[in-house]
């Protein structure tokens, strides 16, 4: 009976805790999100043709309940007292920030920080389409790349082989020192990581390099351009098809990995030899029969 | 528990054959000798006997079937064939090989442990030293020897000798001389551009250019947040008539002469001393080879403007003239001072006004 | 000794008079032009002990066999030329780009020579597995105190030996030219010019110029096939000789002494062991090669002095160095115009030479603190030297942290920790860190030397729990067998240091006391701290005392004894052939 009441008084004290009323207030926030995507997702595949106004409308709903919070009523971004920004602004962001942050689950963020992990998305392409719609209303800014900003379909065999080829060598140039010679990630100052690669979609790499989210830089068009972008997609897909020639890749984040199979598995199995070869073999209490 | 002193001298080194039944030095119980030889189910039972036979056999067939196997995979897959998304080739070769050699090692000791004799036997050892005969008369005879050649007595030819042996030293050194010219020989007779430690092939004028591609970059295409790995235009027209650089010359070019160039809010910099005017309209300019031991450094957080090498996570701040805030490095980054020429393309105002890259003695 | 257990001879069968075979043939042949039958009559049968941790330095032996054989192979397609080429051949995503010669010849044998790719990877293992399995060894040797006397110098070789794998590792990975083994070199000329006053010198030596030139990939190729391979092979081969001269070390046991080696003959046995052990080293290499991508040079791309990629590091036998290159602050003097990079010079320079310089000095280190100048063929265990122990693992804790260091980003990024504070805790750790490791070590070596004695004293525990009639328990406790007991007192009690530091004569161990010089007094304290607090093996009295105290428990308990229901007969200690525990 003590031992609850104590447990009781430890929550109550937490619950006047200064943070405790932000979390309140985003779980509150997440809850109404959450009947809200549901609500609207109903809604949403009821009419397919949602005008461009109509969506402008419906993401500056969206916007409204689920990133207000830190990026204002109308994405002027919000300042803590002491100067320290929660959101940024989003005028100008455009509607490819927009599709990346939302379309990885970046955005909405647990908590604010420069690392930003992604995680599944929390809204429906329709959705994420028209945030996206809404911030763009904002300012202008990059917009969505199209499928063919990024593909190389239309190209002849040798055209593709030169571009896979040239975007390897600015894969290597600009992207390698932190996300991998083979997009693997790798470690940024104070906790934060370049993430890795394997996965992420054609669009998304291309919004990341035009839009620098979170800490990384803008590969905006007049740094590199639109077809330099593409050959960079276009060498990372390569790899992802090109098969493992020399057997299974250790993840290949390089020569820590490999040392330590070596010590592991090589030496390792081969100290099990080792014993094998030394250890005696079962033993008999008979005799040998002298012939 | 105290240490009790020890009731035996130590009789090491002596050659007498010592009873080992007794205890040699303070034994507590008698040496027992060896245990009993115990047999192997293969040593009495002749069915064992045939069975390891069987198996040390089939792992050498073991091993003929999987080189056999290596021979076909040789000539029937090809470098593009896969296995999942496995090089088919390096992996068949691989594992056939290794099943090839390990079938025979297997075999061999599983052949030793199980068929060959395994009484254990005994050897004796002599002390590594030679005797004392032997010993007294090798002294004997190098004293003799040093005593015929009167290498002591005649301190005149010994001293000769020696600093004539100890001269044909330097050659060997000496000669190593033109393993390459020195820094001031490569100042002095420059073989490529830019040569020597304190230059590069900046000059004023020279065009900032994108790296591999070599295009030269308008000041007003670049945003807030974009990050440039960046060249000497020299590595693209630098060479005999204006054609790009090659071979050693691009290399020591390059390693020389890279750059990063970001752009953030104009108010956001912190010029350093002199260095007021080295920055266009935010656009700011830095050597990439990293003061430390000189890897290439472009790992660049948009927000807090670091710039962090991968190679020992020296972090550079270039907002504040590139200030070392972490990591082994001693010395910013140089900075590069950058203008705009009449077309509106980033241009350096100058070579670096210090050596880029590690530190090296008369750095200074 | 008592010989009628001891085989003279190996066969399964009586000798008898046989014809001359074959083999006696081809033996009495050669023998008639090379005269070898004194030497091999005393060698083909000698005696190796059996042991799985005497194996270690085969791995290493083994490992650099298949180095020979893979680095031939490479040898007769590789280009050691910085050569600037355009790349036309099989690997697509690289097609049309310039690099050095040596890249592309290193893609050509992982793409065009079949094989080529496997022997790569093999030969990039077998590197990796040579350099550590000499390390496991060297800890074997130091652990069981095997680098005593007579078998100093043979320790000192040895040492060379790692020195020299070492550096051919790296000269070898900096060969095909790749973005990685580039990105080494250029570390490599840091540190290089970090040196004081020849720094820039030797860089501009080295290379031929200024970096990174085209003379060093042909001068590394030089280093990498003659002259370390040379010098090591010359080593090797000094170090074997020096091995069957002394005779191998064993442990002690029944009828193994320190004037005798008991174990199996070179042949067959031993030969049959080692041979299959080489073929053993051989396949896993060749498994490793084939089922692990080591160093994919095509995907780092050519070596290209502006390029970089996250997560450069060495091999692994480079990573301490180069993680204490990572969390030394940085520090530079400037005197006079002149600069000292004390960043790069304490880790790289001072830090790997002095460590080395100290690993090959220790048993001349050990001797000079023991005083101790006699042979020795008996290993001792670990526990039965404290100290030594202890500090050995410091060092290896001291290793591994730097080792840390050395991939501090990959861990980072692994365990979503901050580089930052991985480097900070690492700066700390490393000088902490051994000496805790140091302490722990050494208090537990003293328990383990404690339970030895309690064993012997009180005998072993059997797990069985006996109730007494007035209805208390107890655990069964039964002495050691003769040939238990023997091999755990057979060691040496240490010496009890009588003699004071300016005292005369020699203490009760016949270890004269130091002397008068200047070291005296510091050796005599560190003589003392050395034994102190060890627990040696009990007296004859106190022996006799604790078994007395057992019979006498044994007599209570002796009703049992006989019955298999006991089950002590499968403690181990007894042969297990024809009885059953479950009746099957």
């Amino acid at each position: 009976m003590r031992l609850l009441n104590r447990s009781a008084g430890r929550l109550s004290r937490h619950r006047r805790g200064p943070l405790a009323g932000m979390l309140v207030i985003i779980a509150g926030l997440l809850l109404t999100g959450g009947i809200f995507t549901a609500l609207v997702n109903t809604t949403a595949s009821a009419d397919e043709t949602v005008s461009s106004a109509d969506q402008v409308a419906q993401g500056r709903q969206l916007f409204l309940v689920s990133c207000s919070f830190c990026h204002g009523q109308n994405g002027e971004g919000v300042r803590t007292e002491d100067g320290n920004q929660i959101g940024p602004p989003l005028a100008g962001v455009g509607a490819a920030a927009v599709d990346f942050q939302v379309g990885t689950g970046r955005m909405p963020m647990v908590q604010p920080g420069a690392q930003v992990p992604s995680k599944p998305e929390s809204f429906t392409d329709e959705e994420t389409a028209a945030l996206a719609a809404y911030v763009a209303s904002l300012g202008p800014g990059p917009a969505i790349p199209d499928e063919s900003d990024y593909s190389i379909e239309g190209l002849s065999d040798s055209e593709r082989e030169q571009a896979i080829a040239n975007g390897g060598q600015i894969f290597l140039t600009n992207c390698t020192a932190c996300h991998n010679f083979e997009g693997s990630g790798g470690a940024m100052p104070r906790g934060g990581y370049a993430p890795n690669l394997h996965s992420t979609s054609a669009r998304h790499i291309y919004e990341a390099m035009l839009t620098g989210p979170q800490n990384m830089p803008n590969f905006a068009n007049g740094n590199l351009s639109p077809e330099e972008k593409r050959d960079v997609i276009a060498y990372l897909y390569s790899l992802r098809e090109m098969p493992s020639y020399g057997g299974f890749g250790l993840g290949g984040l390089g020569p820590v990995p490999e040392g330590l199979a070596a010590w592991l598995l090589g030496i390792g199995g081969l100290v099990g030899f080792a014993v094998w070869i030394a250890a005696h073999t079962t033993r008999t209490n008979k005799k040998k029969v002298e012939a | 528990m105290s240490t009790p002193p020890i009731d035996q001298a130590h009789d090491a080194g002596h050659d007498e054959p010592v009873d080992e039944n007794l205890p040699a030095r303070d034994d507590l119980f008698a040496n027992p000798g060896l245990e009993e030889h115990h047999w192997r189910p293969t040593d009495v039972d002749p069915k064992a006997e045939k069975r390891a036979e069987r198996q040390v056999a089939a792992l050498f067939a073991l091993s003929a079937l999987c080189t056999i196997g290596l021979l076909v995979a040789y000539v029937t897959i090809d470098s593009d064939d896969t296995v999942g998304d496995l090089g088919a080739q390096n992996l068949a070769f691989g594992l056939l090989l290794a099943g090839a050699l390990l079938g025979i090692g297997i075999g061999i000791i599983q052949w030793a442990r199980k068929l060959m004799a395994d009484v254990e036997m005994v050897e004796y050892r002599h002390s590594a030293a030679s005797s004392e005969e032997d010993r007294a008369a090798t002294v004997q005879a190098l004293a003799d020897g040093l005593e015929e050649s009167g290498i002591g007595r005649r301190p005149l030819v010994r001293n000769s000798l020696l600093g004539a042996v100890g001269l044909l030293g330097l050659p060997a050194i000496v000669f190593l001389r033109d393993l390459g010219p020195t820094n001031a020989q490569v100042v002095k007779n420059p073989p490529f551009i830019g040569s020597g430690l304190e230059h590069t092939v900046w000059k004023k004028g020279m065009r900032v250019v994108r790296d591999v591609v070599g295009t030269p970059i308008k000041a007003s295409d670049l945003q807030i947040g974009d990050l440039v790995n960046a060249e000497p235009e020299a590595l693209f027209n630098g060479g005999e008539d204006g054609e790009p650089l090659e071979g050693v010359a691009l290399q020591v070019a390059k390693s020389k002469g890279a750059v990063v160039v970001v752009r953030m809010q104009p108010d956001e910099i912190t010029p350093g001393k002199g260095r007021e005017n080295w920055t266009v309209d935010g656009i700011i300019c830095y050597s990439k080879i990293c003061t430390h031991v000189g890897c290439p450094i472009s790992l660049y957080e948009r927000t807090t403007h670091h710039l962090l090498c991968p190679c020992h996570q020296s972090t550079f701040d270039l907002a504040d003239s590139a200030r070392v805030v972490f990591g082994p490095a001693a010395r910013p980054l140089p900075q590069l001072a950058l203008e705009v020429d009449s077309e509106g393309y980033l241009t350096a105002q100058a070579d670096f006004d210090e050596p880029v890259g590690p530190s090296y003695w008369e750095r200074g | 000794m008592d010989t009628s257990k001891v085989a003279n001879s190996n066969t399964t069968t009586a000798a008898t008079a046989k014809k001359p075979s074959r083999a006696a043939a081809a033996a009495t042949w050669a023998d008639e032009r090379l005269g070898l039958a004194g030497m091999a009559k005393k060698n083909l049968r000698k005696v190796f002990p059996d042991h799985w941790s005497f194996m270690l330095g085969e791995i290493a032996l083994w490992s650099f066999v298949v180095l020979l054989l893979t680095g031939v192979f490479l040898t007769l397609w590789f280009t050691p030329s910085m050569g600037e080429v355009q790349y036309n051949g099989t690997y697509e995503q690289l097609r049309g780009i310039h690099m050095s010669e040596a890249f592309a010849s290193t893609l050509r044998i992982s793409f065009d020579v079949r094989g080529g790719l496997l022997m790569r990877q093999m030969h990039h293992w077998a590197a990796m597995l040579f350099v550590a399995s000499m390390m496991v060894h060297l800890l074997r040797v130091f652990f069981t105190g095997a680098y005593r006397k007579p078998r100093e110098l043979n320790w000192v070789i040895g040492s060379l030996l790692l020195l020299l794998g070492t550096l051919e590792g790296f000269t070898g990975y900096s060969l095909p030219d790749d973005l990685l083994s580039g990105t080494g070199i250029r570390a490599a000329d840091g540190f290089i010019k970090a040196s004081p006053v020849v720094g820039s010198y030797m860089s501009f030596f080295l290379f031929g110029g200024e970096f990174p030139g085209e003379s060093i990939i042909p001068r590394l190729y030089t280093i990498h096939v003659l002259l370390i391979p040379g010098l090591l092979l010359a080593l090797i081969a000094a170090h074997m000789l020096l091995l069957v001269y002394h005779k191998h070390t064993q442990w002690p046991g029944p009828g193994r002494t320190e004037k005798n080696v008991v174990g199996y003959p070179m042949l067959p046995v031993y030969a049959a062991k080692a041979g299959g052990f080489f073929f053993i080293v051989f396949g896993v290499t060749a498994f490793l090669g084939g089922l692990l991508s080591i160093n994919p040079v095509w995907k780092y791309g050519p070596y290209d002095p502006s390029k970089v990629t996250a997560g450069s590091q060495p091999d692994w036998y480079m990573g301490w160095p180069d993680g204490a290159l990572r969390i030394m602050p940085g520090i530079e003097t400037h005197l006079w115009g002149y600069t000292i990079s004390w960043n790069v010079m304490l880790p790289i320079l001072v830090l790997p030479i002095a460590a080395f310089a100290f690993v090959m000095m220790l048993p001349f280190i050990d001797a000079w603190i023991t005083g101790d100048k006699r042979e020795h063929h008996l290993l001792e265990r670990p526990r039965n030297a404290p100290t030594r122990t202890a500090l050995m693992v410091a060092l290896m804790t001291m290793y591994g942290l730097f080792w840390i260091a050395g991939g501090n980003d990959i861990i980072a990024i692994k365990l979503h920790s901050s580089i930052n504070a991985i480097t900070y805790f690492l700066r700390g750790a490393v000088f902490i860190g051994p000496v805790i490791a140091f302490i722990i070590t050494r208090r537990w070596c003293i328990s383990l030397q404690r339970k030895d004695n309690d064993t012997l004293l009180h005998g072993y525990e059997t797990g069985i729990i006996m109730r007494s009639a007035e209805g208390g328990y107890s655990e069964r406790h039964l002495p050691l067998p003769g040939t238990r007991a023997y091999t755990l007192t057979a060691r040496e009690r240490d010496p009890a240091l009588n003699g004071g530091p300016n005292g005369h004569g020699t203490d009760a161990n016949g270890v004269p006391a130091p002397g008068t010089g200047r070291l005296a007094g510091f050796q005599h304290r560190v003589r003392t701290l050395w034994w102190a607090d060890n627990v040696q093996k009990p007296t004859v009295a106190e022996l006799e005392e604790g078994h007395h105290h057992a019979e006498h428990e044994h007599e209570l308990q002796e009703s049992t004894d006989g019955h298999a229901a006991d089950g002590h007969q499968f403690d181990g200690h007894h042969l297990v052939e024809d009885e059953t525990l479950r009746g099957h």
